[in-house]
């Protein structure tokens, strides 16, 4: 049997060759440092994740109507109904806020080892570009249920283009199909949703792929493990990703998927953070629900929109801030000027940073999902003071480091005591 | 190709007109599917003015009506409603509306065409949610200063009864104002007031 099952791989082997060439290339010869540890789960697990959503979406599809009058009834049929199809949606619905958990504590272990840095740079472009299809993805889906916070959610951020200087009219328009958010807009968010984005993001995955295995894979002490090679032109310090990551990874993936699935059958609305309550009221174009909050993954982006006041009687510079405040992630190879990547041999200017920037993006993304009077109100009153609720003060000293957390970066990298680097990574 | 070879000055033009004509040519073939997004002819078609009987409305009450897909806000404002204008004045952003959008008739202080109805879109100028009524007696939950009037519990803006922005909110302007005009003591129009069509 064995004997046979050799041949027939000979057999295909001789006539394409590259499958083989690629799977050498990119697992069994692709040489990956020692010394990963527990952050290092997060990248195979965003891809499980995307494996997930393409498969439960597929089959949410064959249930799903896109039609303004039929939407919000699908998707209770599917609950109701389809056979299985409550696990579907549920799968495909604790799979988008388990996304983007994943792909937060990969961008955060790139933070913390430097993974960014020279010269995986165009690894951590591709990153962030998928991270904003994610975001993109996440949003256009949200739609499809025609829930409350559904339609409401589509509204504010579809004005957010509106608010874009001299085009930003035409633009929400152009958006919508409509003068507000209608069946027209539905319609094309689903095929968005279904078709477009997934082909970009699969597109994207492939690409941070690429260039990570052609520049090889950082690690826990930021040392370039291909500087110190074998007689075989093998790094000292690697072993190939199969057998020996994939075999970690699986038990990575186990647990992950049994923390998956007690999310997914116990707790799939998360109390309200994974699906809202709101979005079990069909859209009610003439009614904005009492409190509207996007889901977990955007408020700390929605807070800093928030946080801004409107200067010159445009709301323009919120929006700006807000997408300013994702786009400047690109920048992030070139701000830090530090000698060292990794955490371990940084000095306290870097570590203090880091730790108040997340904080903030914590804090930030807390508020998001409060109303803005959370805190109460200042007692006094003051010439400066445009709002007395103390939440969007705090949202605003949030904002302001966030945005000091990469502005300063070039002089306190630089200005940082860094530990020496060792030759070789430590276990 | 090396440096050394030497270039065919003719073929490498044909390279770069082909080249531009066939940029141009997926140029051109992208603006139908672009414009294919743009609001239908049956979505251009449907905005037609609605009219709306507002006589059921008591004294300090709000009605919600449909218009283009909006809401379109009729409140019956009380004495103490109007009075609660004047105190507020000092901490609106626009008070006099000149950088709010309403037709020339709504262009005064109460911006109304009769004082004791109210007629606005009840969409916030920030992004477009639609705002609660939160009446003076909210203090506790909007301030002591609060003499009532619209909260948007997306962004926190806040409006008086004549649809005015207080500063410190997000909202740049005053809630519009649409076109509108009494058919009778009972009945409104909505999208329409006889001047322009």
């Amino acid at each position: 049997m064995a004997s046979r099952l050799m041949a027939l791989w000979d057999w295909f082997d001789s006539r394409m060759p590259s499958v083989g060439e690629e799977f050498r290339k990119h697992m069994s010869e692709y040489y990956a440092p020692k010394n990963f540890n527990f952050w290092y789960y997060f990248g195979v697990l965003s891809m499980l994740v995307l494996a997930v959503q393409i498969v439960s979406g597929i089959f949410l599809t064959m249930n799903y109507k896109p039609d303004a009058a039929l939407a919000f009834g699908s998707v209770e049929y599917i609950m109701r109904d389809v056979p299985g199809g409550w696990l579907i949606r549920y799968l495909h619905s604790t799979g988008g806020s388990a996304f983007f958990l994943v792909v937060y504590l990969h961008m955060f272990r790139a933070m913390l080892y430097g993974s960014y840095k020279e010269p995986r740079e165009l690894v951590w472009i591709f990153g962030v570009l998928i991270y904003l299809a994610l975001m993109a993805e996440a949003f256009l889906g949200y739609l499809l249920p025609w829930g409350q916070m559904s339609y409401w959610g589509a509204q504010v951020i579809v004005n957010l283009f509106g608010v874009v200087p001299f085009i930003g009219p035409d633009l929400a328009l152009w958006i919508r199909g409509d003068y507000v958010v209608s069946d027209a807009t539905l319609n094309r968010f689903f095929a968005l949703h279904v078709i477009a984005l997934p082909l970009v993001l699969l597109g994207l995955v492939v690409a941070h792929i690429l260039a990570l295995h052609d520049v090889g894979s950082n690690n826990p002490d930021g040392v370039e493990i291909k500087k110190n090679k074998d007689a075989n032109g093998r790094p000292v310090d690697g072993i190939p990703f199969h057998p020996y990551y994939t075999v970690k990874d699986t038990v990575g993936v186990v647990v992950f998927l049994a923390i998956f699935c007690i999310v997914m059958f116990f707790l799939p609305e998360m109390g309200g953070y994974f699906l809202e309550y709101n979005n079990f009221i069909p859209a009610d174009p003439l009614k904005t629900p009492e409190h509207i909050a996007p889901l977990w993954y955007f408020t700390p982006y929605y807070s800093i929109l928030r946080a801004v006041p409107p200067l010159f009687n445009s709301q323009f510079p919120g929006v700006a801030a807000m997408g300013i405040a994702t786009l400047i992630l690109f920048l992030l190879p070139w701000l830090d000027r530090s000698p060292v990547k990794s955490i371990r041999y940084r000095g306290v200017y870097y570590k203090s940073a880091l730790a108040m920037f997340i904080v903030a993006f914590l804090v930030l993304g807390y508020l998001g999902v409060k109303p803005t009077t959370v805190w109460g109100q200042f007692g006094f009153d003051a010439f400066f003071l445009d709002t007395k609720d103390r939440a969007t003060w705090a949202a605003r000293v949030c904002t302001v480091i966030y945005f000091a957390f990469f502005i300063l970066m070039p002089w306190y990298t630089a200005q940082d005591k860094v530990k020496p680097v060792p030759d070789r990574v430590t276990m | 190709m090396s440096d050394n070879q030497k270039v065919d000055k003719a073929r490498r033009n044909l390279v770069v007109a082909t080249s531009v004509v066939g940029g141009a040519a997926s140029i051109g073939a992208a603006i139908p599917f672009v414009a294919s997004m743009l609001p239908s002819e049956r979505a251009k078609a449907a905005g037609a003015p609605v009219e709306v009987d507002f006589s059921r409305l008591a004294p300090g009450e709000l009605g919600i009506f449909e218009w283009r897909g909006k809401p379109v806000w009729v409140i019956r404002r009380t004495k103490a409603m109007l009075d609660s204008l004047k105190a507020v004045t000092a901490s609106l952003t626009d008070p006099a509306s000149h950088s709010s959008i309403q037709p020339e008739y709504a262009k005064n202080e109460l911006r109304a065409i009769k004082p004791e109805f109210m007629v606005v879109e009840g969409v916030c100028t920030h992004l477009g949610c639609s705002p609660q009524l939160k009446t003076a007696e909210a203090k506790a939950e909007m301030g002591a200063d609060w003499e009532g009037g619209f909260y948007c519990a997306c962004h926190g803006s806040k409006f008086d009864f004549a649809g005015r922005v207080f500063r410190g909110a997000p909202a740049p302007t005053n809630l519009t104002v649409p076109p509108h005009t009494f058919l009778s003591d009972s009945t409104l129009l909505i999208g329409d007031d006889k001047k322009g069509a």
